[in-house]
């Protein structure tokens, strides 16, 4: 790892002062996926801000949504008595990622900010737009069995591979930021990106931004809900494909569906298209067979990772079916 | 254990010539008498053959590890620094040897330090505090032996920059037992045989005691889930789980 100038902020405006002053810094909380990206020489910060004593750690419930602080751990948000009884689909999905040991260090801003986990990206031995722009993809016609079958581009198909932003993009949660001009929002939908021909950029994060807050709005999804993540093994690895169900269902009809994937695309993918197709339906295996081939109608293999489509199609209707009976 | 501190073997004992020996026993007379090539290697044998390392006759396999890997990273450094300083020794190249202080209380013992911003608190407590109980395994967050807790709460020692540990209290696995009293998951690893080789345990005891804390051993299926960021290479899996299982249950003689 390349040396660097350690630097406390011991205020968001003072973190994004010193940020914004220096092309070469970064921000720095649990560190679980920078550390990492800079002993690789990935990512090779000259100065790093250590922003992991400024109080943006609380999870408040308001009126009408609950506003979870940037620096509030994985671990915290999904022991979290009230997470677990009205945002139970968020709870799932953070405790289906990483391990014990990194929630307890993982930060909800991180969370968001984490780059793939792409082998090809991981590398510098190896061709990356993303890590390198202009030489080219590694993956594309490499050793693709883990990467995107939706919303990819010649440049890069590399996933991102958080599962709590799936839950967060069901759940139409939105990021709150600051910055030089101001605080603003970011609607959860657009913060990530997809890689088009400027795959080096994940979000619409301006310069020197910082995620102070995500919120989710209050909803009624804390029964029919289920975050299902299939993988290599039965913990602690990256999904193969992952899906976040939420269901208001009265009377066996379903009123509102959310669905959202994680492991096959650039940014958390919402299934909208599926979503209004679910609304009004009667609640059948064949209806959830039906909802999971409509899911992938879009899909693209590029070769070792075809078989995430006919998974994905499965997983959905699976999710939806174990959703459905919970009561 | 015994400690070996002044004990110094020859660095090159595979090759080993008659100078080297004769060095050897000049620089060791006190420890342990070599006077030929195979009282030496007979010495040698006799540390990694036993598992109880009091019965090596002079300083330990794992003292002679860490002696060797210091020496080969001194052969290694210094070109590689003098080129990178010789290349770009600008504002870049001499925070090389820029260095913040650090205070942190480890097992309860205070430490005012003085260290670069890079060095992970794995390898401040490997490198510069000897305390090499906790493991580097991968050493990118991907198998759990360098677990530690910060103010409690288990984290990954290899992932913590250590300046940014500044204040807070770390307990590693030397600092879990009661003085010669192990402390009860120790026991119950003993017990129950939870490892073969035995690398990965000391992240396994601290994840161990932390998950049952935390509330998350209250069953087997529970305490698969919140034992799986520690990966045994052996597979000693399901007596892990018996161990862990015994010790939430409160099992007397655990």
């Amino acid at each position: 790892m390349i040396n660097f100038q350690y630097i406390k902020a011991s205020s968001p405006a003072s973190a994004v002062t010193a940020i914004t002053k220096d092309n070469s810094s970064m921000f720095i909380a649990g560190g679980t996926n920078l550390v990492d990206l800079m002993k690789k020489g990935i990512t090779n910060p000259q100065k790093l801000i250590d922003i992991t004593h400024l109080e943006l750690n609380k999870i408040e419930k308001k009126n009408n949504k609950v506003v979870i602080g940037s620096l509030a751990l994985n671990s915290d948000v999904a022991d979290d008595e009230m997470i677990n009884t009205d945002f139970p689909l968020l709870a799932l999905a953070l405790k289906a990622g990483a391990s014990p040991q990194i929630r307890n260090m993982a930060t909800v801003g991180g969370n968001l900010m984490q780059r793939t986990r792409c082998s090809y990206f991981n590398s510098t031995d190896m061709p990356c737009n993303k890590r390198q722009p202009g030489s080219g993809c590694g993956a594309l016609k490499g050793y693709n069995r883990m990467h995107a079958i939706f919303g990819a581009s010649g440049k890069c198909i590399a996933v991102h591979p958080s599962d709590m932003c799936v839950a967060l993009a069901a759940l139409d949660a939105a990021v709150n930021v600051t910055g030089e001009k101001g605080n603003r929002q970011i609607k959860f939908s657009e913060f990530h990106r997809l890689p088009g021909e400027t795959p080096q950029i994940d979000n619409s994060l301006a310069k020197g931004e910082l995620i102070v807050s995500i919120e989710v709005p209050a909803n009624n999804f804390t029964r029919n809900i289920h975050y299902l993540k299939v993988r290599d093994r039965s913990s602690y690895a990256f999904a193969l494909v992952s899906v976040a169900v939420a269901l208001n269902i009265d009377n066996g009809i379903i009123k509102e569906a959310r669905l959202a994937m994680g492991g096959v695309s650039h940014k958390p993918w919402r299934l909208t298209e599926t979503e209004n197709f679910l609304k009004g339906k009667n609640i059948s295996e064949d209806v959830f067979k039906e909802a999971g081939e409509l899911s992938v109608h879009n899909a693209k293999g590029y070769g070792h990772n075809n078989f995430k489509i006919k998974l994905s199609a499965n997983s959905v209707a699976d999710a939806l079916k174990t959703a459905a009976a919970k009561s | 254990m015994n400690s070996a501190s002044a004990c110094r073997r020859p660095l090159t004992f595979h090759k080993l010539n008659k100078a080297d020996y004769v060095n050897y026993k000049s620089a060791n007379s006190t420890f342990i008498q070599i006077n030929t090539k195979a009282d030496f290697m007979a010495s040698y044998e006799n540390c990694i053959g036993f598992t109880d390392e009091s019965k090596c006759p002079d300083e330990t396999r794992r003292d002679f590890l860490k002696q060797s890997s210091l020496l080969t990273a001194f052969a290694i450094t210094p070109p590689t620094l003098l080129k990178a300083a010789v290349s770009e020794w600008d504002e870049r190249a001499s925070a090389f040897f820029e260095t913040v202080k650090l205070s942190i209380k480890i097992n309860g013992n205070e430490h005012n330090l003085n260290i670069e911003p890079r060095v992970t608190l794995l390898d401040l407590l490997r490198e510069q505090l000897a305390l090499t109980g906790t493991k580097k395994g991968c050493d990118s967050g991907q198998c759990g032996a360098c677990t530690v807790h910060v103010n409690g709460k288990r984290v990954l020692s290899c992932l913590s920059l250590a300046v940014m540990q500044e204040g807070k209290e770390i307990t590693t696995i030397e600092g879990i037992a009661n003085g010669e009293d192990l402390h009860p998951m120790q026991l119950a690893f003993i017990k129950h045989d939870g490892f073969q080789c035995g690398y990965c345990t000391p992240g396994q005891i601290m994840s161990a005691i932390a998950c049952i804390k935390e509330g998350h051993a209250s069953n087997d299926d529970d305490i698969r889930e919140y034992m799986s960021g520690n990966i045994c290479r052996c597979g000693a899996y399901s007596n892990i789980v018996k161990a862990v299982s015994s010790v939430s249950k409160g099992e007397k003689n655990a």
